[in-house]
């Protein structure tokens, strides 16, 4: 957000919205475009709904405000199934809190707390890209929320912190006063007129090989992967076929759009895949349909998916409508949680169309 | 054009670490088993080398006989109306390493330089960088915002865009984290995984400066703040100057229209600067007073130093260079002639030169550069004449740019950097070749 916008928005207050939008498409300021022909004038409407960055400053921080107490439970719902419960991470998502003394140590651990240097940034970040896979789904309040959760993990705030506007370009974070401007380059020993080009150096030392260390891709890598699933698919989806038959005279062929539904899926992706075994934050989907509950190998189910498993709960069309319709709601009234407790932290589609185009395109994809 | 001394052999040296037979260079009892499967005279199976469909000729398509394809009639026009690689080729892909990242959607892929002539790089091998996976913009749909410290703010369609007058230059892209795994030692075991990171087209596109002359800067500006629509929404400071001295707006790469995941319908290109700045999808150029200091260029893209502070808006790429055949891709198949080829670059201007070592640095050879040799841009550069004895041999190359730059050993960089800066290695790397023609990344002292 500009300073531009912050005046103009005063502008706007005091003169109202149609005088500042004439003043912003003037003759005037036209004339002095080379092109004027090419482009329009950028409307205070679309300029307020794109602009959401906000700078060390403060400069563009929107209205609203939130506590460290708020932010954990929108963190522990949106959150924590990548960052963790307390900001200690999963896999190789970002470690959020701690690391505080590590900048120097052989293996240092950047987080919010122990590096970043403003904390304008966690607004900025969380507002536009986050949660992963549903961007600009936090309303303001939530950001601050967040935001004052990480801040008060890592001990920069209290927990009764209100965060807002008016303080958010005012936070001291520990290691703001460790950054320097880019004094390259350097590491230059020799001038170019100095290079020796003949016997320069005595002997020849080997300190370190690759191979030794072996972290190298196997050869083929993704494209022999993909090489060969091509050559096993044909037979494959032949046997499927066959056996698939009587299974859809039980099951009524969905009533979904399988491309409706895989915009839908796009809302899953981030944390489930449908066309390999693969774990992420989510089990693999592959052949969920008829699937045992908890049973996807070697995913690290909560306590109430165990739970279902071991009554023998299988992932039927309903189980699954259920579940994307509401995950909580499905752990509560299908398993019988009574607090919902789930790592999954999909608020759920609200759209019945949604949930048949999804359950079509997820039994097209891989999921049957 | 500089010229070659040739030919030029390594000496048989003798290092400190036992290079004897009895020491494995492929540590897996399975690619032993390939070897012995194929039949292949020489090491076919370096670490990371991709397997040729078939290990020898069929004399049936061979002199005197004539092949089928001399005798009957091939796939007519339009049969592929786009038109693909050989089919023979479909190893040259990129490929990512998965243990780098959580993710897919926010992860990073390798150009397979080993495969790659010239110095332009297929649209299709271009590796990739995402941070909320690639975004698929409608072109109707498009729309680039310039707001902030301007006379006019704007908004521009991609149809608007393509009316202003063009501009076409070639540039290489080059991740800041391009090598950094390498920081602590030898690591990937091929130049696709090693220097990968990088890429190389020619933009077309509306220079920046003429966009951000039609908003009209107002005198107070400095910085910009670069936007991208992807899901990440990827932010970058630009400094005011740079972008009013060469940056553009492209929406076309190698004369087509961007690829989806290099930005389609239009990216920011910043020649010489690190690749995260080059925001794919771009929405939104804010023009300000101060920087924005986004996550991207605090959290990340900040480089650590040994005393824990870190250096902040390390934008340009430094002097570089990488021997792309032979490589551990690469093997050297028989004794004799070999091609040494490879690839260098500077994020300040032109090439001026590139020293090639086949001794481990004992003694030094100046590569022949080929034209063009353009700013900002990869140079292609060849060392003729070698003859493989069959030793031990540790190929280097050392790019010099016109700013008379020396591209760096890392005992060097490591001096001042350490190793936990994670961006811009700009190494000098060493190739060994042993005596059975495999080639390893080693780290030499």
């Amino acid at each position: 957000m500009s300073v531009w916008r912050n005046q103009m928005r005063t502008v706007v207050l005091a003169a109202g919205a149609a005088a500042f939008i004439s003043m912003a498409v003037s003759p005037a300021s036209a004339a002095d475009r080379k092109y004027p022909a090419l482009g329009a004038a950028a409307t205070p409407e679309q300029i307020q709904a794109w602009d959401i960055d906000v700078r060390p400053d403060g400069l563009g921080a929107p209205a609203g405000s939130g506590t460290a107490p708020k932010g954990e439970a929108v963190y522990i719902e949106k959150c924590a199934m990548c960052h963790g419960d307390f900001g200690e991470a999963r896999g190789r998502y970002p470690v959020l809190v701690g690391g505080h003394g590590t900048l120097k140590d052989q293996r240092p651990e950047k987080t919010i707390g122990s590096y970043w240097p403003y904390a304008s940034t966690i607004f900025d970040y969380i507002k536009r890209a986050m949660p992963f896979g549903d961007a600009q789904s936090l309303t303001n309040d939530e950001v601050y929320a967040i935001t004052a959760f990480l801040l008060n993990m890592n001990d920069v705030i209290d927990s009764d912190f209100v965060l807002d506007a008016s303080n958010i370009g005012k936070i001291e974070m520990p290691n703001a006063a460790n950054f320097i401007d880019d004094p390259r380059p350097d590491a230059q020993a020799v001038k170019v007129a100095d290079l020796c080009m003949k016997d320069c150096k005595p002997e020849i030392k080997v300190l370190g090989r690759a191979v030794i260390i072996d972290v190298t891709p196997d050869k083929g890598g993704a494209a022999a992967k993909a090489a060969a699933k091509e050559a096993a698919a044909e037979p494959a989806a032949a046997e499927t076929k066959a056996e698939a038959a009587p299974a859809a005279q039980v099951a009524a062929a969905p009533a979904g759009d399988a491309d409706a539904g895989k915009k839908v899926f796009n809302k899953c992706k981030a944390c489930h895949v449908l066309d390999s075994a693969k774990n992420k934050i989510g089990p693999s989907l592959q052949g969920v349909f008829g699937r045992t509950v908890g049973t996807a190998d070697g995913f690290k189910y909560s306590k109430a998916f165990m739970a279902a498993k071991d009554k023998g709960m299988k992932w039927t069309d309903e189980n699954v409508a259920a579940l994307v319709a509401s995950p909580k709601d499905f752990v509560k009234e299908h398993i019988g949680d009574d607090k919902g407790r789930t790592r999954m932290s999909f608020a759920g589609l609200r759209k019945q169309k949604e949930i048949d185009d999804l359950l079509a395109y997820m039994k097209q994809a891989g999921g049957q | 054009m500089k010229k070659a001394k040739s030919p030029v052999t390594p000496g048989n040296i003798q290092t400190k670490q036992s290079i004897g037979s009895s020491e494995p260079v492929v540590n897996s009892s399975r690619r032993r088993a390939l070897l012995a499967g194929l039949g292949a005279a020489g090491g076919a199976a370096a670490a990371g080398l991709i397997a040729p469909a078939r290990a020898m000729a069929d004399p049936a398509n061979l002199p005197p006989n004539v092949a089928d394809w001399s005798r009957v009639l091939g796939p007519g026009v339009d049969a592929y109306p786009y038109g693909m690689p050989s089919k023979f080729e479909k190893t040259v892909v990129r490929r990512n390493v998965e243990w780098l990242t959580a993710t897919p959607e926010s992860s990073i892929n390798f150009t397979p330089l080993y495969a790659l002539d010239g110095i332009v790089t297929p649209n299709g091998l271009c590796f990739e960088r995402h941070h909320g996976g690639a975004a698929e913009v409608i072109p109707e749909d498009y729309r680039l915002m310039i707001n902030g410290l301007v006379d006019r703010p704007l908004i521009f369609t991609l149809d608007d865009l393509k009316r202003f007058p063009p501009v076409s230059r070639f540039h290489f892209l080059e991740c800041a984290a391009n090598g950094g795994m390498e920081w602590r030692g030898a690591q990937l075991n091929g130049v696709q995984f090693t220097h990968g990171m990088i890429h190389c087209v020619q933009y077309t596109g509306v220079s920046l400066r003429t966009l951000l002359e039609e908003a009209g800067v107002k005198p107070k500006a400095k910085w910009l703040l670069v936007e991208g629509g992807d899901s990440a929404g990827m932010n970058r400071t630009l400094p005011l100057d740079k972008a009013l001295d060469d940056c553009m707006i492209a929406y076309s790469m190698n004369g087509e229209r961007l690829r989806t995941e290099q930005g389609y319908p239009a990216r920011l290109v910043v020649p010489g600067f690190e690749g995260n700045m080059w925001v794919k999808w771009i929405r939104r150029i804010e023009v300000g007073d101060g920087a924005y200091m986004a996550r991207e260029e605090t959290s990340k893209y900040t480089d650590l130093m040994p005393d824990g502070r870190s250096r902040r808006f390390t934008w340009e790429m430094d002097c570089k260079s990488v021997i792309t055949s032979p490589c551990p891709e690469l093997p050297c198949r028989k004794k004799g002639p070999q091609v040494i080829k490879g690839l260098a670059w500077s994020g300040r201007g032109k090439i001026a030169r590139v020293d090639v070592t086949v001794d481990g640095g004992r003694n030094w050879h100046q590569a022949r550069l080929e034209d063009p040799i353009m700013s900002k841009c990869l140079t292609r550069f060849y060392l003729d004449g070698w003859e493989w004895n069959g030793d031990t041999a540790y190929l280097q190359s050392r790019a010099i740019d016109e700013t008379g730059y020396v591209q760096p050993e890392m005992a060097a960089l490591q001096a001042v950097r350490g190793v936990n800066s994670v961006y811009h290695n700009n190494a000098i790397q060493t190739w060994r070749i042993n005596p059975t023609g495999e080639v390893e990344n080693v780290r030499l002292a």
